[in-house]
């Protein structure tokens, strides 16, 4: 369980939200919702522990993040905006090297797999540079069957994705809720799943 | 917590900073100007005139304490470089960027007057001596320091990078002075060493140490001066810089 | 439990090589940049044989400075582009130890040539046979040293305006002692006396160095990345 306590945020000399709280039991989801620099990205990146709030705290299952860095990054997948995709490697090697670099051993095929899984059948040694923005985050996405974890945080999964592509995340949502994980992220569209909550900044 | 500690901890809030700052600088800002004029006087009318040197000696009066603080201002913002990082104060920050530019201005002034002192007693402006040399190379960690600080437009990153960059080079200032006398004494270069003035008189030692004093205060006083200007430039939209703004 | 943490870090390195090998042309160049700078000092002094020997230390250890400088850049630059920097430090694993990979991969690139190449250089500058390996040595000891403090004035000005500048204000005053111990050694065997103890100096910052230079790297690029 994530349980966030008067969680302040600054930009700069702005502050873009103060004393939030909310709590996120294992198996639900939540919807992070606002305009245009409202704070969501922020918001996941404090929760992420990348940047330290003004004030406030965020503890996973009682203890934390800050305190036990390793432990709460081993429980937490964060898929950002940006890809952390290298343009130079396929997408075969970079999600060797990505998992690799968080410690997880994962085999050829397996990746093989996971990418033949959201559609990229036939491209895993295609430089990434020569994919189109959807297929490269479906690139992404793939971390999501490849990487254990129980927390997801994923900033704007859906953007860039296809009908089908969608179709494919939201089942692997449900899939992780389904085995008591939690989910959060941030999305302009409304999200075709059922239960979860929304908080709106 | 014991009581003191919380009053240290509510001195570290800009809010309750601001009032002290200004309360204080009238006083260092006076002690600067008396302890200088004492300085001064001790310094050009009052010690003799050096059989060897004649005059011109009497430069390092102001050349001997500006290399003694640009040295220890440094440390200063070293120390409050390692507050900051170890307990999050927002205040050690402000003191270290506050301190900047006057450490840079005293290693500034030590190499002009040691560059005036340089072309009478040994003819040339600049000697490749291991102190000059390395008071040319803390000048520099000056200048990056300053450099980096007004490279980063949010505060707080420039105040946590500043102060890694800070502790980098205290680190480093020791090795770097321990190498630049190693090259000398290869290179058996100018081997005239400033400070070691010919019998310095106990009125010379008072004389800078006098001046020390007045450079110290003044130090002092400039940084909360500088201080007090961060700590409204940051904290604009805060409750009590609106307060004291109406006041 | 060793291998498990050397595996990420391993890994790290492996990574910033296959990288490396695919844009060869910018180790190439940074190499070339090295030779250039060097060649260039005998057409500025003249073709004095018994001077260009005895600036010969100093000329290539700054050419091997400027060199360093030119790939640092892009040391943390690329990775915190794309957001990859970002999942590192999200990693389970230990930054430090991948932030130490990725230096070692720096070096293994930038200084490693440099180190391999210099004896055809000194040849130019007439140094002997006995120098040829004692330059070698130094900077062998030496290029880490640039890599490790250089990677710490990376980090401190990633995404930051005029990085390239700023990093080269920030570092080279740092360089100082690895410079005077590295060209030093040369010099003073040159001159007939001992070596060994610049380069028990240059060893001994070089520990100084690796202990330091990761962690702050590390914290720096925390401070980056928030």
């Amino acid at each position: 369980m994530l349980s966030v306590t008067q969680l302040t945020c600054q930009r700069g000399e702005r502050v873009l939200f103060q004393d939030l709280h909310f709590e996120l039991p294992d198996a639900h989801w939540l919807q992070i919702a606002g305009a245009n620099g409202a704070g969501k990205t922020s918001l996941l990146r404090i929760l992420a522990g990348l940047t330290e709030p003004v004030q406030g705290t965020v503890l996973w299952n009682g203890v934390d993040i800050g305190a036990e860095r390793s432990l709460w990054h081993r429980d937490l997948l964060y898929v950002g905006h940006q890809g952390a995709l290298k343009e130079e490697l396929n997408p075969q090697e970079n999600l060797l090297f990505s998992l690799g670099l968080e410690g997880f051993e994962s085999s050829p095929a397996a990746i093989r797999n996971a990418l033949q899984q959201l559609g990229l059948h036939g491209r895993e040694h295609l430089p990434v540079r020569y994919l189109s923005a959807g297929q490269r985050r479906r690139v992404l996405l793939s971390r999501l069957l490849l990487r254990p974890a129980r927390l997801w945080i994923l900033d704007e999964p859906y953007t860039a994705l296809d009908v089908h592509a969608s179709q494919v995340l939201t089942h692997q949502i449900e899939a992780h809720l389904q085995q008591g994980g939690s989910v959060i992220l941030t999305s302009h569209q409304s999200i075709p799943l059922s239960g979860g909550s929304c908080l709106t900044l | 917590m014991s009581h003191s500690l919380v009053n240290w901890f509510k001195y570290a809030s800009p809010a309750s900073f601001y009032p002290l700052a200004g309360r204080l600088i009238p006083y260092f800002a006076s002690a600067a100007a008396v302890l200088g004029a004492i300085g001064l006087w001790i310094g050009l009318l009052f010690a003799p005139t050096d059989a060897q040197q004649g005059e011109g000696y009497r430069i390092i009066f102001v050349h001997v304490p500006a290399s003694w603080m640009s040295m220890f201002v440094y440390c200063i913002m070293a120390f409050w470089s390692a507050l900051g990082l170890a307990f999050k104060t927002r205040l050690s920050g402000m003191m270290t960027a506050a301190l900047a530019p006057t450490g840079a201005l005293f290693a500034f002034l030590s190499l002009w007057t040691g560059a005036l002192w340089g072309k009478p007693m040994w003819g040339a402006w600049w000697v490749w001596d291991a102190r000059l040399t390395s008071q040319l190379i803390l000048f520099f960690l000056y200048l990056g320091f300053i450099a980096l600080q007004s490279a980063i437009d949010d505060p707080r990153r420039a105040d946590k990078a500043g102060a890694l960059l800070a502790l980098v080079g205290v680190i480093n200032v020791p090795i770097i002075y321990f190498s630049v006398q190693w090259w000398n004494t290869l290179h058996q270069g100018a081997s005239v060493s400033m400070t070691k003035a010919p019998s310095m008189a106990h009125t010379m030692l008072a004389g800078m140490l006098v001046m020390a004093l007045a450079f110290w205060a003044y130090t002092i006083a400039i940084a909360l001066m500088r201080v007090r200007c961060i700590m409204l430039e940051r904290e604009l939209s805060s409750e009590w810089v609106k307060r004291n703004a109406t006041e | 439990m060793k291998s498990q943490h050397a595996a990420p870090f391993i890994l790290a390195i492996r990574r910033d090589l296959l990288l490396a090998a695919r844009h060869k042309t910018e180790i190439v160049t940074a190499l070339f940049f090295f030779v250039i700078v060097v060649n260039l000092l005998p057409l500025g002094i003249g073709p004095d044989a018994d001077l260009l020997r005895k600036i010969a230390p100093g000329a290539l250890w700054i050419g091997a400075l400027l060199a360093t400088l030119l790939g640092l850049q892009r040391l943390f630059a690329p990775d915190h582009a794309d957001g990859t920097l970002e999942q590192m430090a999200l990693s389970p694993q230990s930054f430090t130890l991948l932030v130490a990979g990725k230096i070692v991969a720096h070096w293994l690139v930038s200084g490693l040539p440099v180190v391999l190449i210099a004896p055809v250089l000194g040849l130019q500058f007439d140094l002997p046979g006995r120098s040829l390996g004692l330059l070698m040595l130094s900077l062998l000891l030496g290029t880490p040293i640039l890599s490790l403090i250089g990677a710490v004035g990376a980090a401190l000005t990633l995404g930051v305006r005029g990085g390239g500048a700023l990093l080269s204000l920030l570092i080279l005053p740092l360089y100082i002692p690895a410079l005077i111990f590295g060209a030093g050694a040369v010099e003073a065997d040159l001159a007939g006396l001992g070596a060994e103890g610049h380069l028990s100096l240059l060893g001994a910052v070089l520990v100084v160095s690796l202990f330091f230079a990761p962690w702050a790297s590390t914290l720096a690029l925390r401070v980056a990345l928030e």
